[in-house]
């Protein structure tokens, strides 16, 4: 690792006042994606801001019936919590398809929705990559891509983004709350938070630096069957080829996004219209300007047909 | 740079130890303290060879930072037995659930905080506990009836 200095915050205010003051630190929550990285010299900051002390650990219910996730809680009590399993079933059952106990102890609702893509040319610093080196080139495209996504890309790259909680935040409308360095707040919705990569792969949310997350909300619950379908290369402890996040009402009316696909958790709207007349009119909309590349066209099928068993349990 | 002052607990024992900002815990357990149960096998979260438990629950101890155990509780593999072996070491003993023994102290450490959250887990309950904790020379069927087989013991002893 680069040498790097270190200081921990106590509270939100402190953490954004840590982060006027050093434009280049990054917050640390459970280091489990940022400190792998910086071991492999891909994240260099030169000052972490520890945010475990910032007590924002807490599951609350908020006025409008839904709940407030603190930016620190734990993959392990998300996963675990009540009301979460109750009322938001497809967070619990994504958060534990993925990673491991290990991982999911430290890991932290914000640092899950930050975690960097697992493209293997992204890891690999011989390797062009213009996420982790703008302007060097894109290995994936015309090397071996099978992992990488098929819709949403560009010419500059296609990597995924790998996480199956934010799949889950996606389908349940969440939003993510935000105090930036100078101190202001503002709420953006999940929809709005990951970027589609197009000339600047490597800015890959759209927040600013410095600015925190604070907490994510979950609105009321719809009720309904709440799936999560994760396919990988082995049972357990990898990341997905493609997932299905469902929601599906008894009317057969839902709400769908795949995990795996795209640099974003991918929904549209015309797709959630099709729910009722059935996975392939879905997936249809879903991959309607699919590029596929030469290794990852298998994709398609794929997410149609684990769509298919989703549609298929949630009818019971 | 100048060395960061911690007071963290190991253990049971408080301890105080000097680190580097970019020591992993990992690296503070078995180079100053001599803790060396702990193994590095691929330092990416990826075996659990590393796993030791920060406030009861357990991490990978290579992708924590050694100032971040400021003012916790830390365990270790050296923590578990007592005067006599733990029941889970003493099992593994018995059923050669082991090989060549550097995964063995992170899927103990994993183990005992299962069989204290669910004493009697089932075979999948097991396996899917056991999932951050890579073994290339078991197979794992050994490893998963041993943690059966003490659970068991264990409860027919309470
Ligand atoms: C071996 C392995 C297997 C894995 N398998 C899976 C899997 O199958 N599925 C899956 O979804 N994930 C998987 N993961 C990834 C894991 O879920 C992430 O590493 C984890 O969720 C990141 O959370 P963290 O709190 O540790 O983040 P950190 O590593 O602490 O931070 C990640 C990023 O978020 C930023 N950040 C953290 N908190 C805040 C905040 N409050 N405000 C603003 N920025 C913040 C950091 O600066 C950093 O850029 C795996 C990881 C490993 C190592
Ligand atoms: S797909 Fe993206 S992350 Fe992977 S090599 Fe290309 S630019 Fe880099």
């Amino acid at each position: 690792m680069k040498p790097f200095t270190y200081e921990r915050a106590g509270s939100p205010a402190e953490a954004a006042a840590a982060a006027a003051r050093r434009p280049e630190a990054k917050f640390i929550a459970g280091g489990t994606n940022l400190l792998d990285l910086m071991k492999l010299q891909i994240e260099t900051p030169a000052h972490l801001i520890d945010v475990n002390g910032l007590k924002l650990d807490t599951i609350e219910p908020t006025q409008e019936g839904g709940l407030r996730i603190g930016a620190l809680v734990r993959n392990t009590d998300l996963a675990a919590d009540e009301r979460v399993r109750r009322d938001y079933g497809v967070l619990s059952r994504a958060l534990l398809a993925g990673a491991s106990g290990q991982l999911r102890n430290r890991a932290t609702t914000a640092g899950n929705l930050l975690q960097r893509t697992r493209c293997p040319y992204f890891y690999d610093t011989n390797m062009a990559c213009n996420k982790r080196r703008p302007g060097s080139g894109c290995s994936a495209i015309g090397g071996i891509n099978r992992q990488h996504a098929v819709v949403g890309a560009s010419e500059a790259c296609i990597a995924t983004h790998p996480s199956d909680m934010a799949v889950a935040m996606r389908v349940l409308d969440a939003s993510i709350e935000t105090v930036k360095p100078q101190g202001a707040t503002r709420t953006i919705s999940i929809a709005e938070l990951h970027r589609l990569p197009g000339d600047t792969p490597n800015v890959e949310t759209v927040l600013e630096a410095g600015e925190l997350i604070t907490a994510v909300t979950l609105p009321r619950p719809v009720g309904g069957s709440q799936q999560y379908r994760k396919v990988r290369d082995r049972a357990s402890y990898a990341f997905a080829l493609v997932s299905v996040a469902a929601i599906v009402q008894p009317d057969g009316s839902g709400r769908v996004a795949l995990g795996g696909v795209a640099h974003k958790p991918w929904r549209l709207d015309a797709a959630d219209a099709e729910m009722p007349r059935g996975a392939k009119a879905v997936a249809g909309k879903l991959f309607a300007d699919a590029k596929p590349t030469e290794h990852n066209a298998f994709k398609l099928p794929l997410a149609e047909r684990a769509l298919a068993s989703v549609l298929a349990d949630a009818r019971g | 740079m100048a060395k960061l002052h911690v007071s963290t607990t190991i253990n049971g024992e408080p301890q105080e130890f000097l680190c580097d900002a970019e020591q992993s815990m990992l690296d503070v357990l078995r180079g100053p303290l001599g803790l060396t149960g702990a193994k590095e096998g691929c330092g990416t979260g990826d075996c659990g060879a590393c796993t030791i438990t920060l406030n009861g629950r357990i991490v990978c101890s290579c992708l924590m930072l050694a100032a971040e155990a400021e003012g916790q509780e830390i365990g270790t593999i050296e923590g578990m037995a007592g005067e006599e072996l733990h029941p889970l070491q003493q099992k593994f003993l018995e059923s050669a659930a082991l090989q060549c023994g550097i995964c063995t102290p992170g899927v103990l450490m994993a183990a005992k905080a299962l069989l204290e959250k669910n004493p009697d887990p089932t075979e999948h309950e097991v396996r899917f506990w056991l999932a951050g904790n890579l073994c290339r020379c078991t197979g794992y069927d050994k490893i998963i009836r041993a943690v059966m087989d003490t659970a068991a013991d264990m409860r027919a002893a309470r």
